[in-house]
């Protein structure tokens, strides 16, 4: 059986010195700032601090409704979805054109406060091994819980701009091991990671795993199954 | 106790409150730097936040297998009313530094650099606080490790011709380090931006018995049986007490039992420190239920009592580096309410771990909502106290460190597989 090797990431955060007072200036640093600023942007704001519901899930939707106080424009850029973009310069288009959009119709330039500037930065992924194996799925029932919020970063973030698919790893692990879990798959596949923090994303992957072998344990051996993962606050 | 078994201790005592997943991940990532030659060099062993952050991650460092050490540099007094002006005019002040004050400060460095030459030669990464050592660079021809200057400032707005004399020695180094992008300046090598944190086994942040605090209370009058509010800080414009004792004022006419602490002192070289405490002594001198504790050199325990034993902890700044006191406070699972400023925006998170305000009456208005809604106080506390476990503690902010180091030795390449 494919076993699933359990990896951990941290990033280190660097700042470009580029940065942005209007939402022209920001269309005109979008051209050509680091790819890696538009993913750090869009998904390195997971692994910062955060509360369990965000109002905007992308750093620039939150910068237009909390210091330029342009509705529209953040409610445009926040229904962006990264993870429909195959790579990076076609999420870095559609960023520009709905910016743009929402220049041509406003005939009033917005300022965000000296102090609030947008600051462009950009993210460095160091992946480590956490020399931990999984042989089986049922392990991950007792593992999930206890994963690092950086490995859940890796695994179920960060796997979709690896993996040819754009799938989680523990999808594309469950995939590989046949039609057995496919009920299993689908559950995950319908977790959403772009509205909720690490910690919720870890609860509710653990909490999926623990109904589903629960479930399954109770109906083949007729024993209780693995009970729920400790809770986790968010 | 074996060297060991104390790192192990040390270890387990972090996990018992960062959680033992952060330090698990400390540990797999000090493996890659096991045996690694870290110096961190600053100016002073006791006081102030640098200091207290290397008592803290000096000996983590240490219990992760790391060949951590921490110099300190020995100054004139010349030295450091330079570097205080450094200080000043980073943060914004126009001033001019005298040039036998900026020989002083080159002849310090020159004289420390061959005490510490070979330490720092031999080092794998040297973290330089702050510029009062900046220059130590200049005198280590032959080093062979990673130099890193860690600024602690605010240099958004730096006063120009005092930064541009400052940069000169900073050019050599291979990163810096700022607490927030708006504090950052452009430079010639990567910046990073990684928070400060408090260490939560220091005497300021460890659980203190609700009676103790309360014996605390009794010693400076206050009645530990009314609802109390505190701002622990500098008596310092920016920190606006004048403004915390009027959002007391306006919320006293709904909370008459309420009283409020301000505690803090001026600085020595701060001419108008006393000023501001005199307008607030003034401000606080019809109300014997304004407690103002300004001889400025409390216990790291009086301080955690004073906060333990708030209700609700005000930190009412019009500017703000990165204040630790919200994070101390939070710690301690009290709702904060904080000026809508500078580093207090990253660290506070509005209407869910405390409130941001701009005005006093918004601090009046927040004061009253959690006094009648008290339910409130402590689930925002829980918040709080989570927010900074899981993003605040020194835990965190050496996993940073770690993984700069990591990026700074593989090149910053966008991803570092580690094997």
């Amino acid at each position: 059986m494919l076993q699933f090797a359990i990896k951990d990431c941290a990033l280190a955060i660097v700042a470009t010195g580029r940065r942005a007072q209007t939402l022209r200036e920001m269309r005109s640093v979008l051209r050509d700032v680091h790819p890696g600023s538009i993913y750090h942007h869009f998904w390195g704001t997971l692994l910062r601090p955060q509360p369990a519901e965000r109002e905007y899930n992308n750093d620039f939707a939150s910068w237009c409704s909390q210091s330029l106080h342009d509705a529209p424009a953040a409610e445009r850029l926040a229904v962006i979805d990264p993870a429909r973009y195959s790579n990076i310069e076609d999420l870095r288009q559609e960023l520009s054109e709905v910016i743009d959009e929402r220049l041509d119709e406003t005939e009033l330039m917005l300022f965000a406060r000296a102090d609030q500037q947008f600051h462009f930065a950009r993210s460095v992924t160091v992946v480590f091994d956490t020399h931990k194996v999984l042989a089986h799925p049922r392990e991950l029932v007792d593992a999930l819980p206890q994963m690092s919020v950086g490995s859940i970063f890796y695994h179920f973030i960060d796997a979709r701009k690896r993996e040819p698919l754009r799938r989680d790893d523990f999808q594309a692990w469950l995939s590989g091991l046949g039609s057995e879990y496919a009920g299993l798959i689908e559950s995950i596949a319908g977790i959403d990671p772009y509205f909720e923090s690490l910690f919720v994303l870890r609860n509710r992957l653990s909490e999926i795993l623990a109904r589903h072998f629960g479930e399954t344990a109770s109906a083949k051996v007729e024993r209780p199954g693995p009970g729920r993962p400790r809770v986790l606050t968010p | 106790m074996s060297l060991e078994t104390r790192d192990q201790e040390l270890l387990a005592r972090y996990a018992e409150h960062a959680g033992l997943d952060a330090v698990e991940q400390l540990r797999q990532l000090a493996d890659r730097l096991t045996g690694l030659k870290v110096v961190h060099v600053n100016s002073t062993r006791r006081g102030g936040g640098v200091a207290e952050i290397l008592e803290a991650m000096v000996p983590l460092m240490r219990a992760l297998g790391l060949d951590a050490s921490w110099e300190v540099i020995e100054g004139t007094q010349d030295f450091f009313a330079c570097t205080k002006s450094f200080h000043n005019a980073l943060q914004g002040k126009a001033l001019q530094i005298p040039p036998d004050q900026l020989r002083a400060y080159e002849a310090v460095n020159a004289e420390n650099a061959k005490r510490l030459r070979p330490v720092l030669e031999a080092a794998d990464v040297v973290f330089i606080h702050d510029p009062q050592p900046a220059p130590l660079l200049g005198h280590c021809a032959v080093r062979q490790g990673k130099w890193i200057w860690r600024c602690h400032i605010d240099l958004s707005h730096p006063y120009r011709p005092v930064w541009k004399h400052l940069r000169q020695f900073l050019l050599g180094y291979d990163a810096s380090v700022f607490s927030l992008d708006a504090f950052a300046q452009p430079m010639p090598h990567p910046v990073f931006l990684i928070p400060p944190s408090i260490d939560p086994l220091s005497e300021k942040n460890l659980p203190l018995d609700p009676a103790a605090a309360n014996d605390v209370l009794g010693e400076f009058n206050i009645d530990h049986e009314r609802p109390l509010v505190a701002q622990i800080s500098r008596f310092d414009r920016f920190k606006d007490p004048v403004g915390v004792i009027a959002a007391y004022r306006m919320a006293k006419e709904y909370v008459p039992s309420l009283q409020l602490v301000l505690a803090g002192g001026t600085a020595a070289d701060d001419p108008e420190g006393e000023a501001v405490l005199k307008e607030v002594r003034e401000a606080a001198s019809d109300d014997s239920d304004i407690h103002v504790l300004s001889s400025g050199h409390y216990s790291d325990r009086t301080i955690n009592a004073l906060q333990s034993a708030a209700d609700i902890v005000l930190q009412k700044s019009l500017r703000e580096g990165f204040g630790l006191t919200v994070t101390e406070a939070m710690w301690k699972g009290k709702p904060v309410i904080g000026g809508n400023t500078g580093g207090i925006r990253l660290q506070l998170l509005d209407h869910r771990t405390g409130f941001l305000v701009d005005t006093p009456e918004g601090a009046a208005m927040r004061i009253r909502y959690l006094l009648s809604e008290r339910h409130r106080i402590s689930q925002i506390g829980q918040a709080a106290r989570e927010l900074v476990r899981q993003n605040f503690l020194v835990t965190r902010h050496l996993r940073e460190y770690l993984t700069m180091m990591v990026a700074l030795t593989h090149g910053l390449e966008d991803r570092i597989e580690l094997g």
